[in-house]
């Protein structure tokens, strides 16, 4: 696992040591492979047993929620149990407008989508923000659970357990057509039979869904980092560090804890009016607390407070149990067992910030000498 | 409205039998979180497991339908096994999820997140119980106890309801004076434990003040145990009168009780034993009127609501002293 | 680092490599405070002479505890104003109450001629009273540089719109801080250790470092909580040298400290505090001839040994 970290950490700053066009270059590089995932359909990552294109769409989709929620636990240190009520509100915004009580088209549907859930954020926030750290868990975990029963009971708006079908996709532009690699060994063919339309939303193929899951996953990044490296990044991380002591130096601690859980509530709900026009088809049930803990997961399995780290988790956890089938039942166990091992172990994460990686460093440099003043 | 006014004691009642059982439950977050300053999530698997353990009981004693003393009997060894089996379960929770954090002073948000791992670690456990029997072939041989892990398994022992007497215009059920008179026993037991004894003094000091405890030679460890298995006790009683009252248990049935138990605590003062009572049969109570009120499907968001109002304006709770003052 | 132009993303390139290529552990390399530095500020240079801050008969209970009874003093611009007392006198108390920690429960504070009433504690500190802790709390898992920048953050007012569209003010405001930054850690001799973790640095670099972030929020009262606890007596001197330095710069100081000899050199009135009430006031000659202070400090050296 260290050396997994290390590997990581080591690329990270070889790639910070370049020149800046040679970063430029290699960045879009890496994009576009990531981009052409699925139509490359890399032997071993490929998943055999489910279509690639939907695996990917879901890897991109909870990173989406895994960089939104990484704001609010692993920035402002808020530990938010109800995400999936935000990520619920999201897809029923878009369903409800867009299909079960009116016909708006898509791309109004998501900005409204997310003002809706970026309200949401605030009033529930703004009561809650106030009280201890592990009573907003408890808070929030009630409030998930409100959401999904609402969804359930108030059938005249939601269609109830039913759901809403027909959820409007976003506008397509056919312009011509990307055939699929098939891999025969190592080995690979170009299949002219099987073609990815460029660019055409359709229940049919997840591919196209999956690049506009990426694009949004770039754009929000972008601009996490940009928040994150300004006066609202310093105020999140000194609230985090010692709150009183935060609000003594003159940061209104509870307007940025705001902040942080409303801007992640607005990306919960981005996330979920993408799931919603994919699928096309919701009901409460896709919004049930299990969810909540497995983004939660995801954020401290990745590394609370580093974005890659949480990218990373998020598309380990979701690809693994598509990956490996046949361990799909013991899916929770294994995330309860994770979580343990974690806290326990490792409690910052398989890719913690690089801040925790250097205190540690710092901290091990400390003992040495101390160990070796002791010698003396 | 009508449907309140016109049930208004029958909803009363039941509202404290099922607030008895929240009590309990919330019994075992309020010492945890005295002593530990912890909200411990398990709690609600800790009581789900007490209840398997009564059923597994009373299946294996062929304990199905009984009259007079035999039912007694009955009770008396589902609330046994559930009791020692809850307590079991906690003291190994605490031993294996929150120890090790202990030991390490871990910040509060990770001692949380191994809380919901061991949640979930339990309670998938049980819905997966019948895997490693699958194995090794033996499932269908003790298909009564773990086939279907899905599925709700049903109480075994039948009591047949008798209405006893009337409060007002309801007629009193021998369930709901099980429920209740057991409950009240616990909770009398308890408050006289934690009061009297000198485990209990031991608690009481570790709550208020760990540094000064440990000073005076309280072993916090083995007051740290002696919590977990007292919640655990209690909230396995609780498990016992929630299958008295509901019929059923599933490897699930933890978690939404478990919330409200712990508003119930919240809403009490958390950390104050007499306020997690109080706060109990308040949160039965209103939950029930709320539901006459609003229609049955709304009922946990009653419960949930309520939550969120009491951190709202009595973020201490009714009982609780101010826990948020700042220290600078 | 000549770095100081804007932005954490260059700071934060060259706070990877730090780690690895010096040893800043030993804490005998030490850097010595530069206070030839100019860290005035208008806003604090240029206020009116007078009483800055005024005590009013303030009193604090904690349940049973009477932790202020009926304090009142004043603070005149411009001067270093002791805060002496045996432990448990109620010293730290005052600052908490100055500072909207507590609400007394009677009484009020005024600075600049305006009660403080219910003010939050980071409009207090925006209002300008800013102050150290008595166990250090500092961010410990930022660098000192973020550490002061934070503070600096409390004059700013860049938010999401501006850092997200990285709107002029956004850079403007980086740049202020970073300046104001280096300027406060060269300053306090830590200009050295701007990269490296605060709750790596050594104990008197941490002291100082939280005189440092407290200065960035540009305030007009400057509050040391005991300073100096934990130095030996030659450190205890050097910073009472600095702080008199930071007066010379314009500043108004509150110093609390528990060791009365070392005051006396330093401040230009005294304030003696004795289970919660006040015992005397004046410039520090009176004090030391003052037979209840000196009871005050027999008494506890007595029950201290
Ligand atoms: N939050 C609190 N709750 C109860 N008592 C307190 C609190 N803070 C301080 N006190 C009491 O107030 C008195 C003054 O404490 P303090 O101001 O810290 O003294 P010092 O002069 O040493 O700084 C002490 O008796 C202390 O126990
Ligand atoms: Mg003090």
């Amino acid at each position: 696992m260290n050396a997994v970290r290390n590997f990581l950490h080591g690329v990270g700053d070889r790639f910070r040591a370049l020149p800046r066009w040679a970063k430029i270059v290699l960045a879009i590089a890496a994009a576009v492979f990531v981009y052409l995932l699925p139509i490359i359909n890399p032997p071993l990552i490929t998943t055999t047993d489910s279509d690639f294109g939907a695996v990917l769409f879901l890897c991109a989709l909870y990173a989406l929620v895994a960089i939104g929620l990484n704001i609010v636990i692993g920035y402002a240190g808020l530990l938010d149990l109800g995400y999936i009520g935000f990520f619920a509100i999201g897809a029923f915004t878009v369903g409800i407008l867009g299909s079960a009580h009116g016909n708006i088209p898509l791309l109004l549907c998501i900005p409204i989508a997310m003002a809706v859930t970026l309200f949401s954020g605030i009033v529930l926030g703004a009561p809650t923000l106030r009280v201890r750290g592990d009573y907003l868990a408890i808070v929030t975990l009630g409030f998930g659970e409100i959401v999904r029963l609402v969804l359930v009971n108030a059938d005249g708006l939601t269609g109830g357990s039913r759901g809403i079908s027909n959820i409007p996709t976003p506008p397509s532009l056919d312009l011509f057509g990307v055939p699929h690699l098939v891999w025969d060994g190592f080995v690979a063919k170009v299949d002219l039979s099987n073609q990815t339309r460029f660019i055409q939303f359709s229940v049919t193929d997840s591919i196209p869904y999956y690049w506009l899951a990426l694009t949004l996953v770039f754009i929000v990044l972008f601009l996490d980092w940009r928040m994150q490296n300004s006066r609202v990044g310093r105020a999140w991380e000194a609230t985090r560090e010692d709150e009183d002591a935060a609000e003594l130096m003159g940061v209104p601690t509870f307007r940025f804890k705001l902040l942080a859980f409303a801007t992640g509530a607005a990306i919960g709900g981005l996330s979920g009016a993408l799931f919603a026009t994919k699928q096309q088809f919701i009901n409460p049930d896709n919004f049930t607390i299990l969810y909540s803990v497995l983004f939660v997961a995801m954020v401290v399995v990745g590394g609370q407070g580093n974005r890659w780290g949480v990218i990373l988790a998020a598309a380990l956890l979701t690809w693994a149990p598509e990956k490996f089938r046949f361990l799909s039942d013991a899916r929770f166990l294994l995330f309860g067992l994770v979580l343990m091992a974690l806290a326990i172990f490792r409690p910052q994460g398989l890719l913690p910030p690089r801040r925790s990686v250097r205190a540690k460093r710092a901290d091990e440099e400390t003992e040495v000498l101390e160990e070796g003043a002791a010698h003396v | 409205m009508d449907l309140l006014l016109n049930n208004f004691w029958e909803l009363t009642i039941t509202g404290l039998a099922y607030g008895a059982i929240y009590a309990l439950i919330a019994l075992g977050y309020t010492l945890v979180y005295g002593v530990l300053r912890l909200i411990n999530f398990a709690h609600s698997e800790v009581f789900m497991y007490g209840g398997f353990a009564a059923v597994w009981v009373l299946t294996a004693i062929g304990a199905t339908k009984a009259t007079g003393l035999g039912t007694a009997g009955f009770l008396v060894v589902a609330f046994a096994t559930a009791m020692a089996m809850s307590a079991l379960v906690a003291l190994v929770l605490e031993f294996v999820a929150y120890r090790p954090l202990r030991k390490r002073n871990s910040p509060p948000l990770i001692a949380l997140i191994s809380a919901i791992g061991a949640s979930y670690t339990l309670s998938e456990a049980m819905g997966l119980r019948d895997k490693p029997f699958k194995w090794f072939g033996k499932d269908q041989d003790l298909v009564r106890y773990v086939g279907r892990p899905r599925e709700a398994s049903p109480f075994p022992l039948n009591i047949e309801v008798k209405r006893l007497f009337y409060v007002f215009d309801y007629h009193v059920s021998n369930i709901d004076l099980i429920v209740l008179g057991a409950a009240i026993i616990m909770m009398i037991g308890l408050d006289q434990f934690v009061s009297r004894s000198r485990l209990g003094r031991g608690i009481r000091a570790v709550a208020q003040d760990p540094e000064s405890a440990a000073l005076m030679g309280v072993n916090r460890d083995r007051v740290i145990r002696l919590t977990f298995v007292l919640g655990g006790a209690m909230a396995g009683a609780a498990a016992v009168m929630y299958l008295l009252k509901v019929g059923q248990i599933r490897y699930n049935s933890g978690f939404i009780l478990g919330v409200k138990a712990f508003t119930a605590a919240v809403l009490g003062g958390i950390g104050n034993l007499r306020g997690a009572l109080l706060g109990g049969f308040i949160l039965g109570v209103a939950e029930n009127y709320g539901q006459a009120v609003f229609g049955g499907e709304w009922k946990d968001v009653v419960a949930f609501t309520l939550l969120v109002v009491i951190l709202l304006f009595r973020p201490t709770g009714l009982l609780g002293e101010s826990l948020g003052k700042a220290r600078a | 680092m000549s770095d100081t132009k804007a932005g954490a993303s260059s700071a934060d390139e060259t706070r990877g490599a730090r780690v690895d290529d010096d040893t800043p552990l030993s804490p005998d390399e030490d850097a010595r405070p530069d206070t030839s530095v100019d860290i005035s500020v208008d806003a604090v240079t240029d206020l009116p002479k007078g009483k800055m801050l005024e005590v009013d008969d303030v009193t604090l209970r904690f349940g049973g505890v009477t932790a202020l009874d009926g304090v009142s003093f004043h603070i005149n611009t411009g001067e270093i104003l002791g805060l002496i007392g045996p432990n448990g006198a109620g010293k730290t108390t005052c600052f908490n109450v100055m500072t909207g920690v507590y609400q007394p429960t009677s009484g009020d504070v005024k600075f600049m001629g305006e009660a403080l009433g219910k003010r939050k504690k980071f409009q207090i500190t925006k209002l300008g009273i800013a102050r150290t802790f008595q166990n250090i709390r500092l961010f410990h898992n930022m660098t000192a540089l973020e550490n002061v920048l934070v503070g600096a953050d409390a004059h700013h007012s860049t938010g999401m719109g501006s850092a997200l569209l990285r709107l002029p003010k956004h850079h403007s405001e980086e740049r202020e801080g970073m300046d104001r930054a280096y300027e406060l850690l060269k300053f306090m001799g830590l200009e050295k250790r701007a990269d490296e973790l605060a709750r790596n640095l050594p104990y008197g670099d941490q002291r100082r470092l939280e005189i440092a972030r407290a200065l960035a929020t540009n305030p007009k009262l400057l509050c040391l909580d005991e300073p100096a606890a934990g130095f030996n007596p030659a450190e205890k001197a050097r910073l009472m040298e600095l702080i008199r330095s930071i007066r010379d710069q314009g500043y108004t100081v509150l110093l609390i400290e528990h060791d009365m000899k070392l005051v006396m050199g330093v401040t230009d009135r005294i304030v003696v505090l004795e289970f919660g009430k006040k015992i005397a006031e004046g410039v520090p000659a009176e004090i030391q001839d003052n037979p209840a202070v000196i009871a005050a400090y027999l008494g506890v050296d007595e029950d201290a040994s």
